[in-house]
């Protein structure tokens, strides 16, 4: 993996976690998000009269056992106050990701716990929090602002929590990387291990920033649909001709990973070896993509070259795919560059046509659904792709799944500030 | 029990999601009801809230038990 010569260890995927527009829970998310189904529906948690864009992907209530989600179920109820909403999910999703992954070192075990350490990110972190705080503020009521304020909204306390809740004395650490934050996050995770500073990383990406704020502050900055308030399962339509912004969503996605000599050790379940991961920086725009798209080629081709393979031996690729009218035909003749011939032989698809784009999640729910797409050999599909705005030779994977011969699969997410990140999964050893 | 009494032990079961059989006027919020620092905190601020007094940090150091709660606010809330 590294150019400096030193040999890294190799890191697997042991345990996933989800909760994201389409549900909680890994297997009811997947199980609809291949039958087609969209998580983008009307905002009814306050009033959007005043906002251009009234749609988005918020995490659906409900019971676990129906694959929705009750807080209650997972949290204590004192406790939830004590965090703002992406801290909540980032633990719902981590609380997933361990029992999946069955690695709970007990108190006894100090070097267990030591040795496991928690990265996940947001982009955005406690923005909900802060809007409330600010208006206590306003009000004159500074002295009245609770003492949970700051911990609820800090980025980093999704990471404290999960390392409270079980003991991970390892690494703790938080990527703020914009939209790209939960492939950092996961990549980053996988290089501390790859060098040693941990054995087992809980990893990923926590997103809950569908408030007014949240949703106006993107509005202002032109990058969310507005044009299918009515019809809001249609609004994310990546590649599309009628697309135009994309369409906010909630969720948090959660790994673990893990040496693999540790994984074996224990007789862990492997999803999936990290074998690549790639960064890169435009260097040109503080939200706009650079208009060639070589900041996700130069991150693509890293994460290629990183994992030692060329673009022929990838099957799958999740793309960034926002669905907004300059982004998605940038990315797509980046794809086009990399992948060149081996390109007719590729499928990509955007799951955001069917959750929305979740920011700070995005990269780590994504990676959860490649990893899936080389385990049941399927690629998800892109949902209202109708009419692609232009042609290639890459298949999309329009409307349907498609059972595909997937050992290689690689994710992008790109972020304002002009921050990209690729990271490439293998089937398990 | 006084009203006083009644209205705390609710503040308490709220905020720190205990059983209301625990919350006798001894129990300590930090040793009996599994309160934090910022649980306290949170917890005076409940009480300056919901019964019109202030309570000084000097004075909120001091308030370690139901008992004391209702006592401090007893004193100082306005007739």
């Amino acid at each position: 993996m590294f150019a400096n010569g030193i040999t890294p260890r190799r890191v697997v995927v042991t345990g996933m976690g989800i909760a994201c527009p389409l549900g909680v829970g890994v297997e009811p998310v997947w199980q609809r998000l291949l039958a087609g189904e969209s998580g983008i529906s009307a905002i009814q948690s306050f009033d959007v009269a005043n906002l251009p864009a009234k749609i988005a992907g918020q995490v659906p209530a409900g019971s676990r056992a129906e694959g929705r989600l009750d807080l209650a179920e997972w949290i204590p109820v004192k406790d939830q106050k004590k965090m703002d909403r992406f801290i909540q999910l980032a633990l719902v999703a981590a609380i997933e990701a361990v029992e999946d992954s069955g690695w709970t070192p007990a108190e006894d075990d100090e070097a267990g716990r030591c040795a496991t350490g928690v990265m996940i990110g947001s982009g955005i972190g406690g923005l909900p929090a802060i809007y409330e705080a600010s208006v206590t503020v306003s009000q004159g009521k500074v002295k009245r602002l609770s003492p949970f304020f700051i911990p609820s909204a800090l980025i980093n306390l999704a990471s404290g929590h999960v390392s409270i809740k079980y003991g991970f004395k390892g690494p703790n650490h938080a990527a703020v990387t914009a939209c790209a934050t939960g492939v950092h996050a996961v990549g980053d995770a996988a290089r501390l291990i790859a060098l040693g500073d941990a054995d087992v990383m809980v990893a990923g990406g926590a997103e809950a920033a569908i408030s007014e704020i949240g949703m106006g502050g993107f509005c202002a900055s032109r990058a969310l649909s507005t044009g299918f308030n009515d019809t809001p399962t249609e609004a994310s339509r990546p590649w599309d001709e009628g697309r135009d912004g994309f369409v906010m969503g909630e969720g948090a996605g959660v790994v673990v990973l893990e040496e693999l000599e540790h994984a074996k050790r224990r007789g862990a379940r492997i999803y999936a070896e990290v074998i690549g991961y790639g960064m890169s920086g435009d260097a040109y725009h503080i939200t706009a993509p650079s208009e060639t798209g070589d900041g996700a080629y130069r991150s693509m081709s890293a994460a290629l070259r990183s994992a030692g393979i060329g673009p022929e031996q990838v099957q799958y690729v999740n793309a960034h795919g926002t669905s907004t009218p300059m982004g998605d035909d940038l990315e797509l003749g980046a794809v086009e560059r990399v992948f060149g011939e081996a390109g007719r032989h590729l499928a990509m698809s955007s799951t955001k046509s069917a959750i929305g784009h979740l920011l700070g999640a995005a990269g780590a729910v994504e990676a959860v659904f490649s990893i899936l797409a080389i385990r049941d050999k399927v690629a998800p599909p892109t949902l209202n792709l109708h009419r692609p705005s232009r042609a290639s030779v890459i298949d999309r994977v329009p409307l349907e799944a498609q059972p595909r011969p997937i050992e290689v699969a690689l994710s992008n997410s790109f972020g304002f500030g002009g921050t990209n990140a690729s990271i490439v999964f293998r089937a398990a050893p | 029990m006084s009203d006083t009494a009644e209205k705390v032990k609710k503040i308490v079961v709220e905020h720190l999601g205990v059983e209301e059989s625990k919350v006798t006027p001894e129990a300590s919020f930090i040793d009996d009801l599994g309160a934090d620092s910022l649980d306290t905190v949170e917890l005076v601020m409940a009480f300056e809230e919901a019964f019109g007094v202030e309570i000084p940090d000097d004075a909120a150091e001091k308030i370690t038990t139901v008992k004391d709660a209702i006592e401090y606010i007893d004193e100082h809330k306005a007739a």
